[in-house]
């Protein structure tokens, strides 16, 4: 008895799909790496160049997994966002996440003009962006929590978030008024995203962090079925609806916030990969939704950053930019095509 | 016919309800006593504003009752988790669906939520289940089709068998019949005696089809601006608790026809 379908078929494709990015990913930049050595790399044989080995070690590995994690975190989280506010528009960004880590960064960036000697001792290392960044999705996440415990409608919700969004953009814009020119210089090169400068010390955080919103986001997918129906009839099936919202903020926070703070505020990903997996999918069932959103943000992830690389280049392009330019037309073909943004 | 009078599922003792703000008590209705039994097919109505809605927003525990009791299946409704709520009261509701991009099977088998695991797996018996209440709603022919293709009858059709699916004792519907035409407003309502029969399950639905109401109805609820009257409909006929539904200006009930007629 097959009611539902399973999509083993495209399951097998994507996967396949997957590692041929990955390794595709590895291989190709500024030094072209045959697929034969990148292979022997990974597993840790001898490559005909040493230096190549090194490349793949401390640079493209821990890139590749860096652009899995982001693609299919900010995807999964975009999913969470639109099946509980119902709403196709809806991303990482609407809770405010992403611009309360951006808040963060301008603060200790530029804020150090602003401020005076209070924040100048303050060196701007990476870390202390990281932390930046995680504290200011965190705060601006907690502000969210505590007022939509206040608030009933998840749509209140969904505008507080972009009110604050606003609120946090214009402190920005404020800040950037009174800062240097390298400062303002440093604040946009971090909005720009990047995935290439994680070691493997911080790549590891970054996992455990984000292991841990995958693995909450597992246990939310039967309550974010019911919530398809609204959250009346969710209610009627059992499901507590606050306490499953709380979880499913604060998943996506954890995901978003932390990848955010160690890639920068990747674009369009987390809006745009739910829906072209749902076209690919043809369906809103989170059991299958789910893992599809996970893999094929990898994919996606990782064929933007192979761009970015401009291949047999030494230049890099900023990966934010890649991942508006590949994927909004994307979006503005499947919408005119199938005429409508199912979620 | 001999019905179970001993088996109450649902039952109020001296309810009032209305809504709390922080200074006042908005008082809608009170002294509602209703005893619903296992099997019956039970009809409210009453004009518009009148608190069905409210009413039934208080008996599915959506909205806070301010006196009195409610009890299903001799369980005080406060003393029940969401979980085992879940698993003796259903909903039909009139909120539009989140989504609909879900085929029909799929989104009558959510109904079986309370019942499965943590992924919601459907297990063997929960697919009897669904294929069953398919059969039994008439919508076989349509569980592979998405909801967004589907006609507002059928839709209503589906959130019955989902909510028949959730194999509750009793199932309470908000005006299931808005939005439909004549045909399909009968048909719904004898599909709800049909199941009441065939399940055994009480089913509790709002509606402005008062002729229809009369006709089906084990028992109707009629709130009008004073009481709460709850008995057969053709009783009701009798004491002519229908003449006082509506202000008299416009329609009047006619007793013989069973039926509301514009007054001359």
């Amino acid at each position: 008895m097959q009611h539902t379908k399973t999509y083993k078929r495209t399951f097998a494709v994507l996967i396949l799909m997957l590692l041929l990015c990955f390794f595709g990913n590895i291989s190709l930049g500024s030094v072209s790496i045959p697929f034969q050595d990148v292979f022997n790399g990974l597993i840790g044989n001898a490559t005909e160049n040493e230096s190549w080995r090194h490349i793949i070690h401390e640079y493209r590995l821990p890139k590749a997994l860096t652009a899995i994690i982001v693609g299919s975190g900010l995807g999964i989280s975009g999913l969470l966002m639109q099946t509980l506010f119902r709403n196709p528009l809806a991303g990482p960004f609407v809770l405010g996440i992403t611009s309360g880590s951006s808040l963060g960064v301008a603060l200790v960036i530029m804020g150090a003009s602003v401020f005076g000697s209070t924040l100048a001792g303050i060196l701007v290392s990476k870390w202390s962006i990281v932390i930046a960044a995680s504290l200011g999705s965190f705060i601006v996440l907690l502000m969210v929590l505590i007022l939509s415990n206040k608030v009933r409608d998840t749509m209140a919700i969904l505008i507080i978030g972009l009110m604050f969004g606003s609120i946090t953009a214009s402190t920005v814009s404020v800040l950037s008024y009174f800062s240097s020119a390298e400062e303002l210089q440093q604040y946009i090169f971090w909005g720009f995203g990047s995935i290439g400068n994680l070691t493997w010390h911080e790549l590891f955080i970054l996992f455990v962090i984000y292991a841990i919103g995958i693995l909450l986001s597992l246990v939310s997918i039967k309550t974010l079925n019911t919530l398809l129906l609204g959250e009346n009839y969710a209610k009627s099936l059992g499901v507590n609806v606050k306490t499953s919202r709380l979880l499913i903020i604060i998943t996506t926070s954890l995901l978003a916030g932390t990848i955010t703070a160690f890639a920068g505020p990747i674009m369009f990903i987390g809006l745009a990969i739910p829906h072209m997996t749902r076209q690919l999918f043809n369906t809103s069932n989170h059991k299958i939704l789910l893992p599809a959103v996970f893999i094929f943000g990898a994919i996606i992830m990782l064929i933007c950053d192979s761009i970015a690389q401009l291949p047999s280049s030494d230049l890099t392009l900023p990966i934010n930019a890649i991942t508006s330019l590949v994927g909004a037309p994307v979006i503005i073909w499947l919408l005119v095509r199938k005429r409508k943004m199912m979620f | 016919m001999t019905k179970n009078k001993s088996h109450i599922v649902l039952k109020t003792q001296d309810l009032t309800i209305g809504y709390t703000s922080k200074k006042a008590k908005t008082v809608i209705a009170s002294n509602i006593n209703i005893e619903l039994h296992k099997g019956e097919l039970v009809g409210l109505i009453g004009a518009n504003g009148i608190g069905k809605s409210t009413l039934l927003r208080t008996l599915t525990n959506v909205q806070h009752k301010l006196n009195g009791n409610i009890s299903i299946n001799n369980l005080p409704l406060e003393n029940y988790s969401n979980i085992n709520l879940a698993k003796v009261l259903s909903l039909v509701l009139t909120e539009p669906l989140g989504s609909k991009n879900l085929t029909v099977f799929e989104l009558v088998a959510l109904g079986r939520q309370p019942y499965t695991n943590w992924v919601g797996n459907l297990a063997v018996e929960d697919f009897e289940i669904i294929n069953q209440c398919l059969l039994q709603t008439n919508i076989d022919d349509l569980k592979h089709k998405k909801c967004y293709e589907l006609s507002d009858g059928q839709l209503q059709k589906v959130m019955i068998a989902r909510a028949l699916v959730q194999d509750t004792d009793l199932i309470i519907l908000d005006e299931p019949t808005t939005h439909l035409d004549m045909y399909h407003k009968a048909y719904i309502l004898k599909l709800l005696q049909k199941l009441a029969k065939e399940t055994n399950k009480t089913i509790l639905f709002s509606s402005h089809e008062i002729d229809l109401a009369i006709q089906l109805c084990d028992t109707l609820i009629v709130m009008t601006k004073d009481t709460v009257i709850t008995d057969q409909p053709c009783n009701l006929i009798e004491k002519g608790t229908f003449n006082n539904l509506f202000p008299k200006d416009l329609i009047i009930f006619d007793d013989k026809t069973g039926s509301f007629r514009v007054k001359k």
